[in-house]
């Protein structure tokens, strides 16, 4: 599109971000899926940019992937999101930042719920003093962690050790971003970029040095969808929606995809070897894969964090081709080493996608 | 290879670069009103041969974008022109001539 449009649209939908004294919440799958991400954000963000974030060991889920999920109720998740709030409210914060999509996409959605149907607001408050005798405020500022790193996207890059630029050829990496559904797409506005050009991960993205690329499927869902991947009857619709998203990005040759949702990563990442299996395919070169990071994930190796502190080794897909392009080294014998220097479990090797 | 379970499903992923849209421009010459469809449906849902014949106006002008004409020429084998689409189109569209216009183009061109 017309870059002036874009640029219009994009000042159309800026979101007023604080810098300081957030209210944390962890993703319920992000800590299984990608250990490494939730510990980095706070370690970039409140060890090596000092910023106040606060995380309580009582928050629990925000009922959102249950809501999603179609077993419990919309009333039930916001009287769990009350609690959040309520928690929130206790430890006196009035700003909220949430490490999953789908828990933002959930805060906001019951928000704005309770700003068009105040009485579902005083509904919930009652059932919260029921169930627990607490009570809330609400947050002044609700962001995705993802809003977060965009924010501080030019401090990290004054200190960054490495950029998305490929070593060998000194030319920028080709980026795919893909951002949650559940981010801006019920509600552009609380979005930075709205929901057609979301500039959240593609502002990280250029800081650091790389490009982004525009492919035809770029909005597309990743394929989890929930139910399409809860119902293993419908795990073939998951499957080939994130086919779809390969097929399109391919022909542009990405280097590396970063996401900011919990089931995004996940899903292009582990069904790259599904694919590989079933049509023995595989988009990286030389038989990779193409690796596919959270943002929090690129901004420890653009810091210089060790890739398997950054548990990279984690990942379906292999990292070292990214690695050995960004020029990050890396010690291959520690790939599998946990805390203490103990082995953790090797996976098995898979027949189609080659893995280092 | 692996049984997973479950399969891909052929995709239905539209290249714009290698579809043929010769069709489409002849039916926007004979029916410039094809372009202000909104798509929303009312003339698929008051159709009395879509249950029976998968008809649907709607569909069609959707195909025809894609360059899906096999698709198209089997829709509008089941259409029996009685016109109550036109009455419900809430933009105007005189959707029974421009039926007549697409199987005009369809004779002309002869699309199989």
């Amino acid at each position: 599109m017309i870059y002036q449009g874009k640029q219009k649209i994009w000042s159309d939908y800026q979101k007023e971000i604080p810098a300081d004294h957030w209210f944390y919440v962890r993703s319920c799958i992000r800590q299984s899926f990608f250990p490494g991400s939730e510990r980095q954000f706070l370690a970039i963000s409140r060890d090596l940019l000092g910023h106040d974030i606060y995380e309580t060991a009582h928050h629990t889920t925000c009922g959102g992937i249950a809501y999603h999920s179609d077993v419990i109720p919309q009333e039930t998740a916001m009287t769990i999101v009350a609690r959040q709030f309520a928690l929130m409210t206790e430890a006196g914060y009035r700003n909220l930042v949430a490490s999953c999509i789908t828990s933002f996409g959930n805060y906001t959605e019951t928000l704005e719920t309770w700003r068009e149907f105040p009485e579902l607001e005083a509904r919930v408050r009652e059932h919260l003093w029921k169930a627990c005798r607490r009570e809330f405020e609400k947050p002044e500022y609700v962001a995705h962690a993802s809003d977060l790193i965009y924010k501080y996207r030019g401090e990290i890059a004054a200190r960054a050790k490495f950029r998305l630029v490929d070593k060998a050829t000194g030319e920028p990496l080709r980026v795919v971003e893909h951002i949650g559904c559940h981010y801006s797409k019920m509600f552009p506005h609380k979005g930075v970029g709205g929901a057609e050009y979301p500039c959240v991960l593609s502002g990280m993205a250029e800081a650091w040095g790389g490009q982004v690329i525009d492919y035809p499927e770029r909005r597309h869902c990743c394929g989890f969808g929930f139910r399409q991947y809860l119902v293993k009857a419908n795990r073939g619709y998951s499957l080939s929606n994130t086919h779809k998203k390969f097929e399109s990005m391919e022909p542009f040759h990405p280097d590396l995809i970063i996401t900011n949702c919990p089931g995004c990563p996940y899903f292009l990442d582990r069904w790259q070897y599904v694919i590989s299996e079933q049509t023995g395919k595989t988009y990286g070169r030389n038989g990779y894969g193409i690796p596919v990071l959270t943002y929090e994930e690129l901004a420890g190796l653009v810091l210089g964090v060790d890739p398997w502190d950054l548990g990279l080794q984690i990942h379906q897909v292999a990292v070292e081709p990214l690695l050995d392009k960004m020029g990050v080294p890396y010690d291959p014998a520690r790939k599998y080493l946990g805390l203490n220097e103990k082995e953790i479990m090797r996976p098995g090797l898979p027949s189609v996608l080659r893995c280092c | 290879m692996i049984d997973f379970g479950f399969n891909l499903a052929p995709s239905s992923a539209v290249n714009l670069d290698e579809i043929d849209l010769s069709r489409y421009r002849a039916l926007l010459r004979m029916e410039p009103d094809a372009r202000i469809c909104m798509g929303c449906g009312s003339c698929t849902a008051t159709c009395t041969a879509g249950p029976f014949s998968g008809m649907s106006v709607r569909k069609v002008l959707l195909a025809l974008e894609r360059g899906q004409h096999v698709e198209v020429n089997r829709m509008l084998e089941g259409c029996m022109l009685c016109g109550k689409c036109m009455m419900v189109c809430p933009r105007g569209i005189n959707t029974r001539h421009l039926i007549l216009s697409l199987c005009r183009i369809k004779q002309e061109e002869n699309y199989d």
